[in-house]
């Protein structure tokens, strides 16, 4: 049952935006996520908006599943927001509780920093929602390739994420049948307090651990037997090659960053928020 | 010379307590010498211990001889230039089905042995397509590993392995944690696969029901080998095969019984047929 | 003393896109002292069915009782079901986490609340039970051999003294020898203590050897329940939801086929052997 559940949130469909080579995506969410930094302005904001919006639109994933992807961070929104808000002491006092003070630019910048976060988030679930685990693994393995040369393994890191992508289903399995399995020994695993609830997950996480190792040696043979022995030389079934709409994605990017950056630069100060 | 030859085969490695400190040395391997002809299919049969799976390991270098020669076509594998083309000719199938899938798609974990071996794009996939296809599994090629029951994973690591071309396909009781109609799945695809490919088949495993067709039995105990021949030959002996804790299937179980109690059927009994067909010969004597 | 099982439904995942009726109307009894064996194909319910009878998973509906009391009750003791009805799991090694085997068979007791000396008392009862060498008592579990690994991970669900042990493929991944010792070994356990036994198999051969009643699980429900003899008479059926009947079974009908005057329903060796014999003398 557990082996179902599909790592990372996945939303198959068939849109441009889900054939995009996924080094296009990665990139392109980077700079979108820059841009929300480095402009100040509500016409910027509006900008950007439209831009997440026709995102969005071309990528067939319902608004409702993105917005779910909110649900965690709704308390750290709260919080940055009200903090922002009360904290803030410069502009016109607006309105005066005890001890608390709200002012006009109190209010902007509040509600600007949650515009911020909700983009980075949305954004970003952008890429995950349209992107596999697995692309997503070889298109940061191809994006990081240069830092190969001040030594960082990236074939390496690449495929250990892939395994781990690969054994997290496996894992979680193991580990209700490792809880079930001292739960039918008389464990309990739900009551007490802190101290008393992680002593008592080490009938679990022991054998989990053991058996993560044995099955990272067998995995090791394994991939020894079929000539692994590193990214030497390594062929690609699926290698990334651009396409015609990967680099008509860039040219859209780019002219939304000149966008914004110009916007940034020429509107007048005034109308700029803070 | 054979596909796998050994001579006075040893292969020990130290005990050691809690401290880490050694206090001696276990001979897993004692001196074996196996001849296996390229193209047969060869069953090497033995109870957990008998050294079954370490003689395995030698056949593709995960281990190599402390003492003795262990040539896979022909080359030895004490050779460090040689470790990479042994494995390639010798390809290994494990134990436990999930431990060996690497991609999380059914064909990128075929491509994975092609991949390593630099094999160009277009013809992995080849390769990856005739594998699938060859073990039964092609349409289910874009499928997780995770949805799959023991048989077919076993199925899709036996396509892995096929993929890189091997000469020679070792299996490491692969059967062991499969379920008998799992069992069943995989013993008929390695059939398949010796009619096709006329590759040679080296199973290593504890079901006797597996070895009937074999070409050569080859049975081990405690580091030995204690009993080589046909299956029909090795089969006949059920007291001594009893001794090295194997056990008969319940036909030739079935044969021995009525044997000892006087029934004149022949030795080494392999197949349900066999056994109804003689006993209806006797029958009709009577 | 005994379990009772009435409209037992069990669905997973209720409202998600995975939800799957598991357990279809099962109602069954068994009587304290029985020695069961549940059949079926992979996916069939039988590991759920277990997982019931230890409160290990609630019910959907339908009632359990335990000894005449239903555990789905307000203010069941849930704890102490799980040390009367022993359950081992599959590969049950996989459970050791202890610094010591001894230790680790005394993790049941102790989760039963008992002093120590009285946990050590049980787990030597129980190592001893499952013919564990007392020179490895103090070892770590995880420097054992496969085989002297299971017989600890069993040994730490009888130290608990269940009146009822639910064995699920207990011998999966031994060799003949290691099956045939620890099936044995249970059947020793239930002659001398009159402990209920309930035995989840893939080996018709282990099952017909051992069992006095077979239970059949196919598709979450019940398909045959009866003794061995009756149950492997429906082979035909068997075989069309992927089981089989025993090796031997098979070879008294294909006589019988031929003409010869044996009765098919064999299910041991020993059985056929004296039944081929006794038609050779008429």
């Amino acid at each position: 049952m557990i082996r179902d559940i599909t790592i990372g949130q996945y939303y198959p469909a068939r849109s441009v935006i889900h054939r995009l080579d996924p080094r296009v995506k990665i990139i392109c969410t980077l700079l979108f996520l820059i841009s929300l930094f480095i402009q100040r302005s509500i016409l910027g904001y509006l900008i950007a908006t439209i831009f997440l919006g026709m995102v969005i639109y071309t990528s067939r994933v319902p608004l409702k599943y993105i917005l779910k992807g909110l649900k965690p961070i709704i308390m750290l929104l709260l919080v940055t927001v009200l903090f922002t808000l009360f904290l803030t002491r410069e502009g016109e006092e607006l309105f005066h509780f005890w001890i608390f003070n709200i002012t006009d630019k109190g209010l902007n910048i509040s509600a600007y920093t949650a515009i911020r976060l909700i983009y980075l988030i949305m954004g970003s679930s952008i890429m995950t929602f349209t992107t596999t685990p697995n692309a997503l693994t070889d298109g940061i393995e191809r994006v990081l390739h240069p830092l190969n040369r001040v030594k960082v393994p990236v074939h390496e890191v690449a495929m250990m994420m892939s395994i781990a992508l690969r054994f997290i289903p496996i894992l979680l399995e193991e580990t209700d049948k490792i809880m079930k399995a001292q739960i039918a020994r008389g464990a309990d695993l739900e009551s007490g307090n802190m101290i008393q609830r992680v002593k008592a997950m080490i009938p679990v996480l022991v054998p989990l651990f053991v058996s993560a190792f044995r099955r990272a040696n067998d995995l090791a043979l394994a991939m020894e037997a079929r000539c692994y022995r590193g990214g030497e030389g390594r062929t690609k079934m699926k290698p990334l090659v651009y396409r015609a709409k990967d680099y008509l994605a860039y040219a859209v990017i780019v002219l939304y960053m000149m966008l914004i950056f110009f916007v940034g630069r020429f509107v007048p100060f005034h109308i700029w928020i803070f | 010379m054979d596909m796998v030859q050994s001579e006075k085969l040893i292969y020990e490695y130290e005990k050691r307590d809690e401290e880490g400190n050694v206090i001696g040395m276990n001979r897993a391997i004692d001196g074996v010498d196996i001849d296996i002809p390229e193209g047969s299919f060869v069953a090497i049969l033995g109870h957990n211990g008998s050294g079954k799976s370490t003689l395995a390991k030698h056949m593709n270098a995960i281990l190599v001889p402390t003492g003795g020669t262990m040539w896979v076509d022909g080359r030895d594998t004490k050779d460090p230039m040689e470790l990479w083309n042994v494995r390639q000719s010798a390809g290994m199938v494990f134990q436990n089905p999930d431990n060996q899938i690497i991609g999380t798609v059914v064909e990128e974990d075929v491509g994975f042995g092609p991949e390593n071996l630099g094999i160009p794009t277009d013809q992995i996939w080849k390769r990856v397509e005739d594998s699938l296809k060859a073990v039964g599994m092609l349409e289910y090629r874009s499928n997780s590993p995770n949805k799959l029951s023991g048989g077919q994973k076993q199925r899709v690591a036996i396509a892995g392995v096929i993929a890189m071309e091997p000469k020679c396909i070792v299996l490491d009781e692969p059967t062991a944690m499969l379920d008998p109609n799992g069992r069943k799945e995989v013993i008929r695809t390695v059939q398949e696969l010796r009619r096709r490919k006329k590759v040679t088949v080296i199973l290593i495993t504890h079901y006797m029901e597996e070895v009937i067709d074999a070409d050569q039995v080859y049975v081990m105990d405690s580091g030995h080998i204690v009993m080589h021949g046909s299956p029909r030959e090795i089969f006949s002996c059920v007291d001594e095969l009893k001794r090295y804790r194997m056990d008969v299937p319940q036909v030739t179980m079935l044969a021995e019984e009525l044997r000892k109690k006087g029934l004149q059927l022949p030795a080494g009994i392999l197949k349900t047929e066999e056994l109804v067909e003689a006993l209806c010969q006797l029958n009709s004597n009577t | 003393m005994s379990i009772k099982l009435e409209h037992l439904n069990y669905v997973y995942s209720p409202g998600t896109a995975y939800e799957k009726q598991a357990l279809k109307d099962i109602n069954l009894e068994i009587p304290q002292g029985e020695f069961v064996g549940i059949i079926g194909h992979t996916g069939s319910g039988k590991s759920t069915l277990i997982q019931h009878f230890n409160g290990l998973l609630k019910a959907s509906g339908g009632a359990l009782y335990y000894n005449g009391e239903n555990i789905y009750g307000d203010g069941y003791n849930m704890k102490q079901l799980r040390s009367q009805v022993g359950l081992v799991f599959q590969y049950p090694e996989h459970q050791l986490f202890e610094v010591d085997v001894l230790s680790d068979v005394c993790f049941g007791p102790k989760n039963q609340g008992l002093s120590s000396e009285e946990c050590e008392k049980r787990a030597r009862e129980a190592l001893e039970l499952v013919g564990f060498p007392e020179k490895y008592y103090r070892q770590s579990p995880f420097e054992l051999s496969g085989g002297q690994k299971r017989r600890a991970a069993i040994a730490g669900v009888l130290a608990m003294r269940p009146s009822v042990l639910v064995l699920d493929e207990p011998t999966a991944g031994l060799d003949p020898k290691g099956r045939d010792d620890i099936l044995n070994q249970v059947e020793h356990l239930h002659k001398n203590t009159n402990m209920t036994v309930i035995l989840v198999s893939h080996s018709m051969e282990d099952i017909a050897r051992y069992v006095d009643r077979i239970i059949v699980m196919n598709q979450g429900e019940k398909m045959f329940d009866g003794k061995p003899k009756k149950v492997f008479s429906h082979y035909r059926d068997l075989e069309k939801v992927g089981l089989a009947a025993p090796r031997v079974t098979y070879i008294m009908h294909a006589l019988k086929a031929r003409g010869m005057n044996v009765r098919t329903d064999a299910t041991t060796v020993e059985e056929a052997a004296k039944e081929i014999i006794r038609s050779f003398h008429d």
